[in-house]
């Protein structure tokens, strides 16, 4: 039995993040563990002396920002994966696009496998980072699980539009920007770290249109156990994002690889 | 000599406004070695893209192994060996480990994929390097890699985009000599060059191309016969000096090239001739009787080098 074309240049994926696991895995854990130390420990016992707060939906501070801290190390890890390595892979210095292109793997494969390896990977640091949560005792529901589906369906929102954007650039600037401009004012002021209502109305709706807000609601929901009526919206946004990235990827990948 | 392998009939590349290739015709028979020599900018590399099925052409006509490249892509890629003209290596990974996630983009069973692996760096001599990163190799041991990772499909024909460019004279030879061998193996060989030795050495079969054209096509003797004659007097001279002789020695040769620094004199009888220059009071720099060569084919149909 053959492996699907699609999936076989995750045997190259997987062979670059061998040589590097242990660094990359103690990343994936150490992250988030002093994320929660200090915001959710350290910060959380001053914001209202550790007590739930009506402000904070009813929880305590930890509770309200480690569902949060799942979503934007979601992004993150998508964010690095769908910039730099993608750049790399078209360039002959790496080229790892331009040897898959010689076999008989299509560009459609080669975007589908892209995208499935940049799942595979937001899944394990979700899957990290819900047990480490889970240890600091945030974790409230066995709804939480549903983490394992968030998660990557946050890495997809960002990765495949990134991705997209990452194969049609000459020089790597602009994905430096991506970082400054991009991720960091959505990591900061997405819902995470205060909820939205404290944001002047207009900054609202941009956090209302990008992906992290909605990843951050459907995290926080499954954290807590409590489902609401929005939670199909949320997904169906992050679902909708994500489709249309992969096929606007398709198309990019295309014209830079194919011509 | 078999069927034709490839086979472009008005075979184009256009990039927006630009064409790179402009409408060539050309046929390689099974078996082998054929080349397409021109200068940088020839629209070498475009051709093979399209021939390798990773571009489509922009009009005309073309079969590799018996299909249509731009239809069943996935089936011929599957029966062709690529050597690109950048090696695209992973230059953190292993020699073998690169050759393993090639072989494994064409599905071949991990079991056998060891195996072929252990054969094919035996073949191109980089069996002690094995464990070894890319990135601690030489430039021609690369190459050599990439020639190895190529096979690795066992394909029916090998594409080789200037297999030697930027190589020393004894990497050259080892790589020239490993071609050798394939062909000899039965492999059919498509390669680009723009030196005229490599042409030399390897072609059974040869397309002279500049511009997006092919300027001529035959063997490399049957260029020589049919384009310049047998030998070649250079006379050298000082800066400037060479065009206001061209006149004083034009009948002496069938044909003259005139070069800033050097005058080319086309002729059967090249002694002769030489001593002819002399005994006229002409006095070159230098004089050098040689063999025409695929360089002087390429003169003679572009009144240009083909290194420039
Ligand atoms: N992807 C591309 N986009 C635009 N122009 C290109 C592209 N690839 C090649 N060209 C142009 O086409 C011409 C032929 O290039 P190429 O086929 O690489 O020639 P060669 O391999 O003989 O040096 C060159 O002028 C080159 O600049
Ligand atoms: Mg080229």
């Amino acid at each position: 039995m053959s492996v699907p074309t699609f999936l076989r240049p995750v045997a190259y994926y997987w062979s670059a993040y061998k040589r590097t696991w242990k660094s990359q895995l103690s990343d994936v854990l150490v992250g988030p563990l002093l994320y929660l130390a200090s915001l959710g420990v350290g910060l959380g016992s001053l914001v209202g002396h550790g007590h739930r707060l009506a402000s904070l939906g009813g929880q305590d501070y930890l509770s309200f920002v480690a569902p949060a801290l799942l979503a934007t190390t979601a992004m993150q890890m998508a964010l690095v994966l769908s910039t730099w390595e993608i750049f790399a892979y078209v360039s002959p210095w790496n080229g790892a696009y331009r040897s898959m292109q010689t076999s008989p793997i299509s560009v459609q494969g080669i975007v589908v496998g892209q995208l499935t390896w940049i799942v595979l990977r937001v899944e394990l640091a979700s899957a990290a980072y819900l047990l480490v949560s889970a240890a600091f005792g945030a974790v409230h529901s066995p709804y939480a699980l549903g983490a394992l589906v968030v998660g990557p369906l946050v890495g997809l929102a960002f990765g495949a539009p990134t991705a997209a954007y990452s194969v049609t650039v000459r020089h790597d600037q602009p994905l430096v920007l991506i970082f400054r401009l991009f991720m960091l004012p959505l990591f900061l002021f997405s819902g995470t770290f205060f909820p939205l209502s404290q944001l002047p109305v207009g900054l609202r709706y941009v956090a209302y249109a990008l992906p992290l807000w909605h990843g951050v609601e459907l995290s926080r929901s499954l954290y807590a156990g409590h489902l609401g009526g929005d939670f199909v919206l949320h997904l169906a946004y992050l679902a909708a994002v994500a489709a249309v990235g992969t096929v606007v990827a398709g198309a990019t990948y295309a014209r830079r690889l194919a011509r | 000599m078999g069927e034709a392998l490839i086979a472009a009939r008005g075979l184009q590349k256009r990039f927006g406004d630009f064409v790179a290739v402009a409408g060539v015709d050309f046929e390689v028979m099974t078996g082998e070695a054929f080349g397409f020599l021109g200068p940088n900018g020839a629209g070498k590399s475009s051709t093979m893209r399209m021939i390798a099925a990773t571009s489509s052409r922009s009009a005309g006509e073309l079969e590799v192994l018996g299909r249509d490249p731009d239809v069943d892509g996935p089936s011929v890629r599957s029966r062709l060996g690529v050597v690109p003209q950048e090696d695209y290596l992973d230059l953190e990974l292993s020699v073998a480990d690169n050759i393993f996630v090639y072989g494994r983009y064409f599905g071949i069973p991990r079991k056998l994929l060891r195996a072929r692996i252990d054969e094919l760096l035996e073949f191109v001599q980089l069996t002690e390097r094995a464990r070894d990163r890319v990135d601690t190799l030489s430039g021609g041991m690369k190459r050599r890699l990439t020639i190895a990772r190529s096979l690795v499909n066992q394909p029916d024909c090998l594409l080789l985009d200037e297999p030697t460019t930027g190589l020393d004279p004894q990497a050259r030879h080892l790589l020239w000599d490993r071609l050798y061998n394939l062909k000899a193996q039965g492999v059919t060989l498509v390669l680009t060059t723009h030196y005229m030795d490599e042409a030399e050495q390897l072609c059974d079969r040869l397309v002279v191309m500049d511009k997006g054209r092919i300027m001529a096509e035959g063997s490399p003797r049957e260029l020589i016969e049919r384009y310049v004659t047998r030998e070649v007097v250079e006379l050298r001279f000082g800066p400037g000096e060479a065009p206001s002789m061209a006149a004083r020695v034009a009948p002496m040769a069938e044909r003259v090239e005139v070069l800033a620094d050097r005058l080319l004199l086309y002729t059967d009888r090249g002694d002769e001739v030489a001593d002819e220059v002399h005994a006229n009071g002409l006095s070159p720099a230098s004089t050098l009787v040689r063999r025409s060569s695929l360089e002087d084919v390429f003169l003679s149909l572009t009144g240009r080098n083909l290194t420039d």
